[in-house]
């Protein structure tokens, strides 16, 4: 019988190094290459930096959500000694166009307001001035008249308005940006055949990474290229010069971005495409360079990076002996007032939405709601994080319902471990897997049954204690054409399937191999990771690497570190570098050693006859291909020097149906992810303690456990801010009433497991160099999950259920107290 | 603007600067006397990123005007290593992966070594105080958590090497 995936043909492996050789590097705990610059104190960070002549921008920010600008006075703030220029949004569009939007049709977004506000924080005026106080001085200067409108904070309110409630009026008639329907595979049938039906309406609330590092930027204007050179903190530094290159009125090898070290991102940091264009327009009307570092109030508000806001109405079709047969939900979710990706979170989420379940077929309604907020961006896990935490209360419904252990109800419906590659309805793949051993793990490091068994005894003496158990997905190495493929199909937009990841290697004359990468430090650890694959490669030692970051002038294909891809994607590009340049080695040494170089092999450093002791070092081939070309015979493959450039693309992915019968492969090397939460609650303050955590996480063949555990720990973390304390809170008027740290609470070191236990699973990809998947994401992919069942199973006496997070103290407190008024 | 001379004993050097009375601390030592170690994440001291000893103390830097800190001794982590020479908690940041954007790190740098000049021997849940003021999104913690720890122990068997026979 035909299915809706037959069309989707999985091209072979491009896989070159296999997994499950004897290793020397990859798989140690290696100190980090990066750190010891950071612990001096010497990172380099984008507000460490300064360019002569050096000015400093402040901007003014809307203090409504929605308001028409009806006049700006900068007269005040131009008089100020010390200030240069002051200007409004009319000014700055006099030599930058709007921002860049992956949606489409676009929604036209202004790094500056002009003639109107659609969010609180939204800038209306800059400053430049000699230094950042007196910029600040002078922004407090600047007379701005609103006209306030109405205001659209919930989506359903935002749904309904009309004239001047509409946010973009000249690009759409209403607030509704999107809606579209999708089914994959006979979703109609397996619900009217299903036995029972589990129903939740769910809702995730909104928070953003709030990297500890601001956003910042310093841009001047370029007499070289007539363009502008660029510092910024941006991950995407040999990207997005393409994106932004319109909004400059240039082209993209105008741009000249230099690479800056990152103080964290989580996905805040992909783009910055408004703070490259506001403070290159600065620096061209000023003639000076400008610097414009984000002060906190700024990122909460302006930063375009707020995380998923969602309301959901699922629905998990079974048979009665517990069958997952088919999910279906509609979707709304609150973008903000723009729409920079598009809905490429809710695309992002179709890589796993079934999860690791054999669930057949799969429908949704997306509906993409604008409101007066920030719009939304990037936060670890960009989507998928929701649709694992709807996925998982829908099975922990279903176990209640049929009153089954919810852990038999998610093993009775795991995917096995001989099934993959397991391709999903959406039409994604599954790589490789070993679900059950991932949760078998997890049942160890904590103590499972024990803990079952002490929890139910501790409720019984009258505490609310709680054992959850979630079992996610984690995909990695993304394809770009989750940015569009719920696009409208007459309004596709930039139909983007590259995403490449590019390294430079050369061997210097003495020796050293020397990569530049072109994809910068984010707090993940690519000098490590480069030099681990490459130690391996070249049979040399960690300390003969060194590793430098490319400019756009010399830099090339560099997407970054997101998606939990640059691990998998800079191995591939390590490995085809190190072939080309192994290849030249041998020829030389071939030479050299009067052996033919297929009789070579490379080890402890040198190139060596298989089977002999005759060898020459690295080294001693190095200094003669850079500086001794008479001893080689006068052919081009012998011409000086050993260097070269490699790019690696996508390791497997296809093209979406024409007809959206399914999405293609786009995210296919998929770890798993089980957590074990125990929590106890405070019943009478709402407050949530964790007594234990388990987290077990399977993402390939390991390059580095020490750092794979760093990012584990880091994303559960994140997880537990998401799960119990992070939420940003607006009132009627779109009033952002938590936009500091003092009142949006970041989880500190008490929020933390005391003996957070991990583990891990060796899963290899068939796909990807070594076996490698992705794990940046994985802690804040499983956590809400554990979370949210811990705390149901704690407080199952009063009958609370969890159906919104976050749950902090008062709204959980809140919750226990509806219970007991019963 | 109306500017002050001020003197701060800066990492063992005496350091003078003309400065306005409203330059925060953590401003002028990032950007009048070249010592960026010290980072700025939210200018209201909450995150902890800009610790600093003055006189001892660990002290929000972004929280103090610079005169305040006329006359005083400060501490940064560009004081803590010599030379080449990372410090104990510096090491034990680096075996432990305490780290990982490197943000806070200058803080929590601060803030243990705050800790381990009054308690050399703290408990987990002391060190999880002495940190308690300081956020880190990378980490989850633990691993600082552990760094200190092992900073501790190395500082008591260098203190203990010191030790006349």
């Amino acid at each position: 019988m035909g299915s809706h995936l037959d069309t989707n043909v999985l091209p072979k492996s491009r896989q070159r190094e296999l997994p499950g050789q004897d290793l020397k590097w990859i798989g140690k705990s290696m100190k980090r290459v990066e750190d010891r610059r950071f612990l001096l104190g010497k990172g380099q960070y984008i507000d460490d930096l300064s360019v002569p002549h050096m000015l400093h921008a402040a901007t003014v920010r809307s203090p409504h959500a929605h308001a028409r600008i009806v006049s700006i006075d900068l007269s005040k703030a131009l008089a100020l000694p010390g200030v240069i220029g002051a200007y409004s949004g009319a000014d700055l569009a006099t030599v930058v166009d709007a921002c860049p939007s992956f949606a489409s049709p676009p929604v036209t977004q202004r790094c500056m307001a002009i003639d109107k506000v659609r969010h609180v924080g939204e800038v209306v005026a800059a400053i430049v001035a000699e230094d950042r106080y007196i910029a600040e001085d002078a922004a407090e200067l600047v007379e701005v008249v609103y006209e306030v409108l109405p205001a659209n904070v919930t989506m359903e309110a935002s749904l309904a308005a009309t004239g001047d409630g509409v946010i973009h009026p000249a690009d759409r008639e209403s607030n509704k940006a999107l809606d579209e329907s999708f089914k994959f595979g006979p979703v109609d049938e397996d619900f009217a055949r299903a036995d029972h039906i589990v129903k939740r309406r769910l809702r995730w609330g909104r928070s953003s990474a709030q990297a500890i590092e601001t956003l910042g930027c310093i841009s001047e204007v370029d007499f070289v290229t007539g363009g502008y050179k660029i510092h910024c903190n941006t991950n995407f530094y040999n990207f997005i010069p393409f994106v932004i290159a319109g909004s400059l009125r240039l082209s993209p090898t105008q741009l000249h971005m230099m690479p800056v070290m990152t103080g964290g991102s989580f996905g805040s940091k992909v783009f910055t495409h408004k703070i490259i264009i506001l403070t290159s327009g600065l620096s061209k009307l000023c003639g000076q360079p400008v610097k414009y570092i984000e002060d906190r109030l700024e990122h909460f508000t302006n930063s375009d990076s707020h995380g998923s806001d969602r309301l959901y109405d699922a629905e998990l079709a079974l048979a009665k002996d517990g069958t997952m047969l088919s999910l279906r939900f509609t979707v709304m979710d609150d973008y903000g007032a723009f729409l920079q990706f598009g809905v490429g979170t809710h695309g992002n989420a179709m890589a796993q939405v079934t999860g690791p379940y054999k669930i057949k077929s799969f429908g949704m309604r997306v509906i993409a709601v604008l409101t007066n907020k920030c719009q939304q961006g990037p936060y670890r896990g960009f989507g998928s994080e929701v649709t694992n935490w709807v996925i998982e209360r829908l099975t922990d419904a279903a176990a209640e319902e049929l009153n089954m252990d919810p852990v038999a109800l998610r093993l009775q419906n795991m995917i096995q471990p001989n099934e993959f590659p397991y391709m999903i309805p959406t039409g994604n793949i599954y790589d490789s897997g070993n679900y059950q051993e991932v949760l078998k793990q997890a049942q160890e490091l904590i103590g499972y049954e024990a803990w079952k068994k002490k929890a139910a005894d501790m409720r019984a003496a009258g505490r609310c204690v709680g054992v959850g158990v979630s079992t996610c997905q984690e995909r990695s190495v993304y394809g770009p054409t989750e940015w569009w493929f719920l696009n409208n199909r007459a309004t596709p937009g930039f139909t983007l399937t590259s995403t490449p990841e590019g390294i430079s290697l050369r061997i210097d004359p003495a020796g050293k191999i020397f990569v530049t990468l072109n994809s910068i430090f984010v707090g993940n650890s690519p000098e490590t990771v480069v030099t681990q694959i490459l130690a391996e490669q070249f049979t040399v030692a960690p300390s003969d690497i060194v590793i430098g970051y490319s400019d756009t002038h010399s830099g090339f294909n560099g997407v970054g570190p997101q998606g939990s891809r640059f691990t998998a994607m800079i191995a591939g590009a390590c490995v085809s570098a190190s072939i080309k340049i192994k290849d030249k080695l041998k020829l030389l040494a071939g030479h050299l050693l009067e052996a033919n170089p297929g009789d070579l092999e490379l080890r402890n450093g040198a190139v060596g006859i298989k089977g002999t002791d005759k060898q020459v070092g690295i080294a001693d081939i190095a200094i003669q291909a850079n500086f001794f070309r008479l001893n080689f015979p006068d052919r081009p493959e012998f011409d000086s020097g050993l260097e070269t450039t490699a790019v690696y693309d996508h390791p497997i992915s296809t093209m979406p149906d024409p007809e959206r019968k399914h999405l293609g492969v786009f995210y296919p090397m998929v770890g798993h992810i089980c957590h074990i939460a125990v929590v106890e609650v405070d019943a009478q303050t709402g407050k949530v303690e964790i007594l234990d955590y388990a987290a077990v996480h399977d993402n390939g063949t390991i390059v580095n456990p020490k750092t794979l555990g760093g990012q584990v720990m880091g994303g559960t973390a994140n997880g537990i801010g998401t799960t119990l304390t992070e939420e940003f809170i607006y009132d009627e008027e779109g009033q952002f009433l938590n936009p500091n740290f003092a009142e949006y609470a970041l989880p500190s070191a008490y929020e933390m497991p005391t003996n957070l236990k991990l583990g891990h699973v060796e899963t290899p990809s068939p796909y990807t160099e070594y076996g490698v998947k992705g794990g940046g994401e994985g802690g804040r992919l499983g956590a809400p999950s554990a979370l949210t069942s811990a705390i149901e199973s704690a407080l199952q006496n009063n009958g609370v259920k969890i159906t919104s997070l976050p749950v902090r103290p008062a709204q959980l407190r809140a919750l226990i107290r509806a219970t007991e008024k019963r | 603007m109306e500017t002050q001379t001020v003197t701060i004993q800066i990492n063992g050097r005496k350091r003078t600067a003309d400065i306005p009375p409203r330059l925060l601390l953590s401003d002028c030592l990032r950007h009048k006397l070249g010592m960026p170690g010290t980072h700025v994440g939210c200018e209201h001291g909450v995150c902890g990123a800009c610790t600093v000893i003055v006189d001892g103390r660990a002290t929000r830097s972004c929280l103090m005007f610079a005169v305040q800190a006329d006359g005083c001794a400060v501490t940064t982590v560009e004081g803590l290593s010599k030379g080449d020479a990372l410090h104990p908690i510096q090491e034990a940041f680096w075996e432990e992966h305490g780290l990982q954007c490197g943000f806070c790190t200058p803080g929590m740098l601060m803030a243990a070594h705050e800790l381990l000049a009054h308690t050399p021997d703290p408990s987990d849940d002391e060190i999880r105080e002495a940190i308690s003021g300081n956020l880190c999104r990378c980490t989850g913690y633990t691993y600082i958590i552990n760094a200190i720890r092992s900073a501790g122990a190395k500082l008591r068997a260098q203190a203990a090497l010191k030790l006349p026979a």
